[in-house]
């Protein structure tokens, strides 16, 4: 288990590392000066020249860089002026935290269950409804479900409020545009990770004994389905946080996600290296996370 | 002195429907197992054995109608009449089984102990302190060491040995009364045969269970086994006691399949006999003897004709062959095993 | 009873030769030959069994006609702005409505189609081109080659590829068909190259590589035509698999603000016009939106139907 877990730090402590170095070269390679903007005062201008060393030569500007980043330093906004980055995340980030963590719980309660009845019913009408609702969730992107459920429950029936953030109320309709696309997929591989559970070996030691089919299905064939479905979790993660840009976006919601395509919209370089350092360091750390689950579930990984 | 039956299988009919056609898994098998009697059942894999105690016992699904007929008597209940439910009350309790292969057959995500529990729980109102101490008791039966630390470790800390104990310990928590032993050493080392071999027959003595034993190897079942039944493409082909099929064999599959034991009063350079060969396909089985394919010394009837039974002077010794038919005798002489002891 | 039986037998008076050895080549005269067919076609039956699929694969069809020839039976153009005629309904004048700035939505519509399609398509085939050779190489030559490979790829997949594509997107400058397309094959080849490196080392094996190699084969040689067409069968269901993840791509860079530049239309750029007066002109959005869910809908169920057709365990 040891081996295994310091393999994955290694390899996630290389992935911010080339993370870091591709975001610094890269901005480099943006024609022009990008803090030389007339919307901006000159003054914070020269604080941000001053900031990145922007006179030095490239490998210097690359070691004050680096050095800033593992200070845990990503710089000042051109846009938010005298606001630093560490700032707009500290103030953003549990919101969208909060929002994913909802959506995301949503989802894998919602798939986990449809995909343990497909499975059940196998063939049979349950099956296909649940099977073309999760469908249904993986052609309607957030962009497109998102102003329907909308006008629909907010415009239409007034059921819920249309944008803002701070009462549950007000979660519900974003975390589930934001769930939806991930029901789709926990579903469909949930319903395969169960089929193939079905057919081993250790199912039918269990109906030897004589277990009714509940018992068969939740104690021996639930956790064995399970581990397969766990690696998935990284992915979805990282679904949810893209989601989150179009959703917070869309619902007025001051999270993190909103920040980002506010800052590419306005080209605030700054805050878009910032933020997309940020968001990897994020997955990376969820990846390692959900490594770690896995070793945690399956005991036969954690002896390797 | 008539020993009671205690389960009675007749005329059982099994076929699984594929895409390529019916397969006719067991084709008309009938045969019965004593009171504390060990039986075994002997026959190469896909030879219908294992389906059919697992259709006895309830594992193959009844509803697509994979059980085209017959009887399974258990204490003069027939198991195949009942539903799933009501069958559920002897799986695991009074009919339990050992499968193969204690590598699979485990659920790797549960520790052993919950899983040895597991049928006592089900089928008794106990707690589960009072099941842990059942456990360790039958885990020291069987001589586990260290029963209760293993019983919290998970199947792939254990070795294959190990493994296959706890499945018996899993099979006898219930004191069942009639355990079914599918193929119990052939997943595992040599060595390690011999342990669980040696311990089902010690385990024989302490407990009032009766054993189906199922197996290819021969060599198990001498050990082992008051009688045999040997079983060829689905149908049974010979049956006697021990004694009778290992010294007067009558059917060319039971030589074959003796052959294939590696003997210890016979010269080592003779080489071990297999059998050459596949079995015939069930989907569309031949119409006269099953083995004629295969069998060194068919004739010209065997192909369209299915051989009758023919009993002999044994007790409750007959085999189906030609080769011991009064005719056959009678244009061809006695046709006995080669090298066997009626040969010699 | 078996003398009562014998008797019965001996009554029955057996052929003259039934007892005679039966002759070595009948022994095995019913076997059944089943009929061989050839892999593609053997695919393609199964594949036709699949209704879902099938109906998927007619309606891609369907859609892929309109696309090529909608925008030119409409008789407008999609750039023209007309403000005599601005954000109006569906008619028989302009069969899908117009836009905020007077623009043909049919046109728009099948142009935009035409824009999300093949950025979909090239989006798709490059990284697993790209994909297929690394992992090809990575697989068959091995060893350090092998580890440095995948100790890369290991890296580059921890993040997630929407990260560098919005970077790499901002770098580039957004706006263009072929930064969309170049930002997408260099974050999307690794998921390709990790599974064709998986299917290269059970085939390295093989007789028919050993063949080669025995023949001298250049290593290039090899990869390019024994090992990697061998793979593609499997790799069928990954590319319509990932289809319509770059048909979400396209439309999620659009609403983020850094897809392709108006005029030039695609199906998110509408999406994302449209979802901001969905509630005056639901039209608008709901077209574009339909075009998006079909086609991720059908490239998913081609996919599964693909899936299901070549797994050999299913396979009767």
């Amino acid at each position: 288990m040891l081996k295994y877990v310091g393999q994955k730090i290694l390899i996630a402590v290389a992935t911010v590392f080339v993370l870091a170095t591709a975001t610094f070269f890269l901005m480099q390679l943006i024609p022009g000066d990008p803090f030389a903007n007339d919307k901006v005062p000159v003054a914070v201008q020269e604080k941000q020249r001053a900031y990145y060393g922007l006179d030095k030569p490239l490998g210097e500007q690359y070691v004050i860089y680096m050095k800033n980043l593992l200070k845990g330093d990503l710089g000042y906004s051109i846009k938010k002026t005298g606001r630093t980055v560490v700032d707009i995340i500290k103030e953003a980030f549990p919101v969208s935290a909060k929002l994913g963590l909802f959506s995301l719980l949503f989802s894998e309660a919602i798939g986990i269950l449809f995909g343990i009845l497909c499975a059940q019913f196998r063939g049979k009408w349950p099956d296909y409804l649940l099977m073309l609702v999760a469908i249904l969730g993986i052609a309607m992107p957030s962009m497109v479900l998102g102003p329907i459920v909308r006008y629909v429950f907010g415009v239409k029936l007034h059921w819920l409020p249309v944008s803002g953030w701070g009462s549950f109320s007000q979660m519900i309709m974003p975390a589930f545009v934001l769930g939806l696309g991930t029901v789709a997929g926990n579903t469909r591989s949930m319903r395969a990770s169960m089929l193939a559970t079905t057919t081993q070996d250790y199912v039918k030691t269990a109906k030897a004994k004589g277990l009714p089919p509940w018992k068969v299905v939740l104690r021996h064939q639930l956790k064995n389905s399970l581990v397969p479905i766990i690696p998935n979790l990284g992915v979805q993660i990282a679904s949810v946080l893209m989601g989150s840009f179009v959703v917070e976006s869309m619902f007025l919601i001051g999270g993190l996600g909103r920040y980002f395509v506010d800052s590419i919209t306005n080209l605030d370089y700054p805050l878009i290296m910032g933020l997309t350092i940020f968001y990897g360091t994020f997955l990376v750390v969820m990846n390692l996370l959900v490594d770690i689950l896995y070793g945690l579930i399956d005991p036969r990984i954690r002896v390797k | 002195m008539e020993d009671k039956k205690i389960l009675e299988v007749k005329d059982l009919v099994v076929s699984f429907d594929t895409f390529q056609g019916a397969v006719q898994a067991v084709r008309g098998v009938s045969w019965y197992l004593k009171e504390k009697e060990t039986v075994a059942i002997v026959g190469e894999s896909g030879c219908g054995k294992t389906v059919s105690i697992q259709t006895v016992i309830g594992l193959n699904p009844r509803k697509n109608g994979s059980v085209k007929g017959g009887q399974a008597l258990f204490e003069g209940k027939n198991l195949l009449d009942l539903t799933e439910k009501e069958m559920r009350d002897y799986q695991g309790n009074e009919l339990s089984i050992i499968f193969q292969d204690p590598f699979t057959f485990l659920n790797p995500t549960m520790t052993v102990g919950q899983q040895i529990m597991e049928p006592y729980l089900q089928h008794n109102k106990v707690s589960k302190q009072e099941a842990r101490e059942k456990a360790l008791e039958i885990l020291k039966m069987i001589s586990l060491p260290n029963p209760e630390e293993n019983m919290k470790r998970y199947p792939h800390q254990l070795s294959g040995g190990m493994r296959q104990r706890i499945m018996i310990a899993m099979a006898l928590i219930c004191n069942p009364k009639i355990l079914f032993a599918d193929e119990p050493t052939t997943a595992l080392d040599v060595t390690i045969q011999a342990q669980i071999m040696e311990l089902m027959n010690s385990l024989k003595d302490k407990i009032n269970t009766s054993i189906v034993l199922i197996t290819h190897d021969m060599g198990v079942v001498a050990n082992m086994a008051e009688r045999i039944y040997v079983m060829y493409a689905g149908e049974i082909v010979e049956h006697g006691d021990v004694d009778t099929i290992f010294n007067h064999p009558r059917h060319p599959y039971t030589w074959g399949l003796l052959g294939s034991v590696p003997r210890l009063d016979k010269k080592i350079q003779e080489d071990l006999y297999s059998i050459p060969g596949t079995p015939p396909d069930l989907i569309s089985p031949p119409a006269g003897c099953a083995f004629a394919a295969r069998c060194k010394y068919a004739c010209k009837i065997c192909k369209t004709q299915k051989p009758p039974r023919i009993d002999f002077e044994e007790k409750e010794h007959y085999a189906n062959c030609w080769l011991n038919h009064p005719e056959y005798i009678r244009r061809n002489g006695v046709v006995r095993r080669e090298g066997g002891y009626d040969g010699e | 009873m078996s003398e009562e039986l014998a008797k019965k037998e001996w009554e029955n008076s057996f052929a003259e030769d039934a007892f005679e050895p039966l002759p070595e080549d009948e022994k095995n005269g019913e076997k059944i030959v089943r009929k061989n067919t050839s892999y593609w076609k053997d695919v393609w039956r199964n594949f036709k069994k699949n209704k879902a699929a099938m109906v998927s694969l007619v309606l891609m069809a369907v859609m892929v006609l309109f696309v090529l020839i909608g925008p030119e039976i409409s008789g407008y153009n999609y750039y023209s702005n007309d403000y005599s005629a601005v954000n109006q309904g569906p008619s028989t004048e302009h069969w899908f409505g117009t836009d905020n700035l007077g623009r043909d939505l049919w046109t728009r519509v099948w142009a935009g189609g035409r824009v999300s399609l093949l950025i979909a398509i090239l989006a798709t085939l490059i990284p697993e081109a790209i994909g297929m050779i690394v992992g090809g190489i990575s697989g068959y030559i091995g060893g350090k080659v092998d580890m440095i490979i995948m100790r890369i790829i290991d890296v580059l997949m921890g993040i997630p590829s929407l990260i560098y594509m919005i970077l790499l997107m901002v770098v580039l400058g957004s706006g263009n068909i072929w930064t969309l397309i170049i930002a997408m094959s260099i974050t999307g080849w690794m998921g390709s190259a990790r599974s064709t490196r998986g299917l290269v080392l059970q085939l390295k094996s093989r007789e028919f590589v050993t063949a080669s190699e025995t023949l001298g084969a250049s290593p290039a040689w090899i990869i390019t035509r024994r090992l990697i067409p061998n793979t593609l069968g499997i790799r069928v269901v990954g590319i319509t698999m990932s289809l319509p993840s770059a048909i979400f791509y396209e439309a999620f860079l659009s609403y983020i603000g850094l897809g392709v530049t108006p005029p030039t239309p695609s199906w998110g750029q509408l999406i994302k016009a449209a979802g901001e007066v969905f509630r005056y002109y639901p039209y608008q959005f709901i077209i574009p939106c339909l075009c998006v869910a079909v086609t991720m809908l059908c490239f998913n169920l081609i996919g599964d139907g693909l899936r299901d057709a070549l797994d050999p365990k299913l396979r009767s």
